[in-house]
């Protein structure tokens, strides 16, 4: 089976994935200069703020969970703790703006140094075990971070209440609500960059390294690997990226609440790593993608009048998307082993591959 | 000829890789049948196949009677007894709990077992199992198996790592249970298999490269060299 | 010297309530290698259940109080039976999917719960004497923290000797150790399968209703809030083991109330415990082997 898909790699050329890749990417940047209506998936045509806004959650999301399949697609760890990364992203750079009066970018490098020390850290200790126990141990550091964020000591992250960015410290150009086209190119940077660093790993001698000790930590031994250092090394890239995503999310939200350092956050990354299709990039775009959008655009869906006339038994079920997101999620695992990106292999191939997904290692 | 058993193209799998690729041989209705190989060729995952304990593919008759597609418990249940590789005696229950787990039928052959081995199943049955010896836990893995009426029994390596007096007790208790019941005997010693086995299949790399008469293959060292890269032990 | 008693005691209560939760969580992980992220939904349901039935019949009554457990144990029981039944069967031996699928069920029945009783919490009037306090040594201690202690002891106890005195136990008992061999012994472990999700389902519906009361509140977040604790005591505890899910359900809310008090950080503690368990020790306390 793999073999049909490198022939079918070659048949095509190894430019035209490249090309429609940056094509994609240039569409996405003029839509902020285009009117195109937003067809009900969007709450406007796509030139406003709260499209551009949506759009640029989705593409941050987006990030995040190619972010997260580095770790769990890639390197097949099951992680319960990917939000405390995104966690130390948004409170690290929030806190940081709000205490000193360092300019944003030299105060996103700090964070960004400091965040590679705590992944490499964390990362180093939760893969002295394995399979349920690092699982457990992920939980418990990111609960540990959950912990701290809403026990605000010092004052320093919010609380519940979360943090506002203090924009002292921010250029003009990406603040306020005119200024969501910014935020929005920046998100595009944002998720193109992950894009492009998670690719390049995987293709690398150590991203082969990565996929080989999912499927087999002796083989990698036997072959002179470190499993170890390895899985460490996509702990630790999967775990940067996310820090990064987390700085543009608060720019993105002007703060930081809480949800975002939660176990659910987590599970919610993995939904959509699953109901994409584990172990393919383009499967966490796509999951991450749909989910975001249905997750924003099913509350409209809701308050439509036709719903909101319907009896309770309907009405309600109706109403919670994410009821809906999660049986759609428990259907796919059921009957759809590899997700929307199976789907479409399914469609092209008129097969699927029906393999179980791997323990975790 | 009057087969109980027969496994005909059978193929396993453990995680996607083939480790049974295609193993095809009969047990007649009585006596033992001894599956021989080097350490690795797929012996075990050949008895794992047959009981379903792995992915498998192929045909399996159990009286003339498909068995391959069924669940393991099914397959027991139609009296395949099993005694696997390494034990696997449930090692914090008690050797009465082993016992009691492993009866399947009204009146369970209780007698039998305990006159069999009486120091592990009578005098210590209330004893956790994992705290006896390796040749105590193979005594009650053996009565496990024994404590039912089979219609054939599957015997992975019994004396694998047990003292040279054990193997002995082990030999007997197994020539005790074939006079009433035929059995499938995965074994590496050839002075065992010497005692009991009446034919042998020989396994190497997932594939049946021998069948015949056990003695036939016991007096051709050079034959035993082959196939089993060992030097005929039976004499020593 | 009042306060040690009266945090002793309430940590207790409160350990009494992560039993309820960890015990089915554990013995589900022992047998069937699933970490189900779906119990804190059964316990919240069962909690709504018990609070639906209880106000109809009088919440502020012992009948109803007694009525709103018993609904609370068989709403918990069945939702936990189907949800094996239905769902985790289908994916038998396929670990990761079926972890996935508790993990959708949990999603998706929190935000219908929250559909139908709103997602705030529903403070509700307990009796009377619940709501009272004990004098032990000193130390005024609430009336609901000696029933939860009391419910868990009594399960604690049934399962004890559910576990040693039936053959499903003997089966479960070996099953957490070496599910394969049992079905290589003719059994057919998926019965086992349903008895404990089952079982767990049942004692996490008894914790949702104490806990309701406990608390003094039902909340579709209540489940999922007790969830993460029973998760952390049952690998401290060791996974499988019931008896090391007893001590450390005791062990993790007694020091966490402690550190709550005196320090103000409890939850920390109890995830630091977790870490430094696991690392020294991958297997938990009393669990038999690595997992």
């Amino acid at each position: 089976m793999k073999k049909s898909v490198e022939t079918r790699r070659s048949a095509l050329g190894p430019w035209v994935p490249a090309i429609i890749g940056a094509a994609v990417v240039v569409l996405l940047a003029v839509l902020p200069l285009l009117n195109i209506p937003g067809m009900g998936i969007l709450p406007g045509p796509t030139y406003t703020p709260g499209s551009l806004h949506l759009m640029a959650y989705v593409m941050l999301m987006v990030a995040l969970a190619l972010s997260y399949h580095m770790i769990f697609g890639t390197a097949g760890l099951l992680s319960f703790g990917h939000a405390l990364y995104f966690g130390v992203g948004v409170y690290g750079l929030g806190i940081v703006l709000e205490r000193t009066d360092i300019p944003l970018l030299p105060a996103a490098l700090i964070v960004l140094v400091i965040g590679i020390f705590v992944t490499n850290l964390l990362g180093a200790i939760s893969l002295r075990v394995t399979g349920i126990s690092f699982a457990m141990v992920t939980l418990a550091f990111a609960q540990a971070g959950n912990v701290f964020v809403r026990r605000n000591p010092g004052g320093y992250t919010g609380g519940d209440e979360g943090l506002s960015i203090n924009t002292a410290n921010v250029p003009d150009y990406l603040i306020g609500v005119v200024n969501t086209r910014n935020l929005y190119w920046v998100a595009l940077g944002i998720v193109v960059l992950v894009y492009l660093v998670v690719m390049w790993v995987e293709q690398t001698r150590a991203g082969h390294s990565i996929k080989a000790t999912r499927e087999n930590d002796m083989r990698v031994r036997v072959l002179g690997g470190q499993p170890y250092l390895i899985k460490l090394l996509a702990f630790v890239v999967g775990g940067t990226l996310a820090i990064i995503v987390g700085m543009a999310f608060l720019l993105l939200q002007s703060g930081a609440s809480h949800t975002y350092t939660t176990a659910e956050f987590t599970l919610t990354l993995l939904v959509m790593v699953v109901l994409g299709g584990v172990g393919k990039r383009w499967g966490a775009i796509v999951g991450a993608a749909v989910y975001t959008i249905l997750d924003q655009r099913l509350v409209a869906l809701a308050r439509l009048p036709e719903i909101q006339q319907l009896p309770a038994v309907l009405r309600i079920p109706l109403s919670e998307p994410l009821f809906l997101l999660g049986t759609l999620f428990i259907l796919i695992v059921m009957f759809l082993p590899g997700g929307i990106a199976g789907l479409a292999d399914r469609f092209r191939r008129g097969t699927v591959d029906e393999e179980p997904l791997k323990e975790p290692v | 000829m009057n087969h109980v058993l027969t496994v005909s193209h059978l193929a396993g799998r453990i995680g996607g890789q083939l480790v049974v690729e295609d193993v095809s041989f009969e047990v007649p209705a009585t006596g033992v049948t001894a599956v021989l190989g080097r350490n690795g060729v797929g012996k075990t995952s050949t008895i794992k196949s047959i009981l379903g304990l792995i992915q498998r593919t192929g045909e399996v008759t159990l009286e003339g009677r498909r068995i391959d597609h069924l669940p393991t418990h099914r397959i027991v249940q139609l009296g395949v007894g099993y005694v696997p590789e390494d034990r696997e005696l449930f090692s914090g229950l008690t050797v009465a709990e082993n016992l009691s787990l492993a009866i399947r039928q009204k009146n369970p052959r209780l007698d039998f077992v305990r006159e069999l081995f009486p120091e592990v199943c009578v005098e210590r049955a209330q004893q956790r199992a994992g705290t006896l010896s390796g040749g105590q836990q193979q005594m009650v893995s053996l009565a496990r198996a024994l404590i039912n009426d089979n219609r054939i029994l599957l015997v992975d390596e019994p004396t694998k790592g047990l003292a040279p007096k054990i193997v002995d007790e082990v030999a007997v208790a197994l020539r005790e249970a074939s006079n009433t019941v035929p059995i499938v005997l995965v074994e590496q010693n050839l002075k065992v298999i010497d005692a009991l086995a009446e034919r042998v299949v020989v396994i190497d790399a997932g594939r049946v490269v021998h069948t015949g008469p056990a003695r036939e293959l016991l007096d051709d060292p050079a034959r035993v060299q082959q196939l089993l890269g060992v030097h005929g032990e039976v004499a020593a | 010297m009042t306060t040690f008693i009266l945090l002793l005691i309430t940590g207790l209560g409160l350990g009494a309530l992560y039993f309820l939760v960890a015990s089915g969580l554990s013995l589900i992980y022992g047998l069937m290698g699933i970490l189900n992220f779906a119990h804190g939904a059964f316990l919240t349901l069962a909690a709504f259940a018990g609070w639906e039935v209880g106000r109809r019949m009088g919440l502020d009554t012992t009948s109803g109080f007694v009525v709103s457990i018993v609904v609370g144990a068989l709403v918990g029981a069945l939702f936990a039976a189907l949800t094996e039944f239905v769902l985790v069967r289908r994916l038998y031996e396929r670990h990761i999917e079926q972890v996935l699928v508790t993990v959708g069920l949990s999603l998706a029945s929190v935000a219908l719960f929250e559909g139908i009783w709103g997602s705030d919490p529903v403070y509700f009037q307990r009796a009377p004497w619940l709501t009272q306090t004990t004098n032990v040594l000193g130390a005024s201690v609430g009336n609901t923290v000696f029933v939860a202690i009391g419910a868990a002891v009594l399960v604690l106890v049934g399962l004890l000797l559910f576990l040693n005195k039936t053959r499903y136990g003997l089966i479960i008992r070996a099953g957490v150790e070496n599910r394969s061999m049992v079905t290589a012994l003719g059994i057919d472990v998926r019965r086992a399968f349903t008895l404990v999700f089952t079982i767990g389902g049942m004692a996490a519906g008894i914790g949702g209703v104490l806990a309701s009361n406990y608390f003094g509140y039902v909340s579709p977040l209540l489940g999922g809030s007790l969830l993460i604790f029973a998760f952390i005591v049952t690998v401290i505890g060791g996974l499988g083991s019931l008896a090391g899910a007893a001590v450390a359900s005791v062990v993790v809310a007694v020091l966490q109330q402690f550190t709550n008090y005196y320090w103000g950080y409890g939850d920390f503690i109890v995830v630091l415990l977790l870490a430094v368990v696991l690392l020294v020790r991958p297997q938990g306390l009393m669990g038999r082997k690595a997992a």
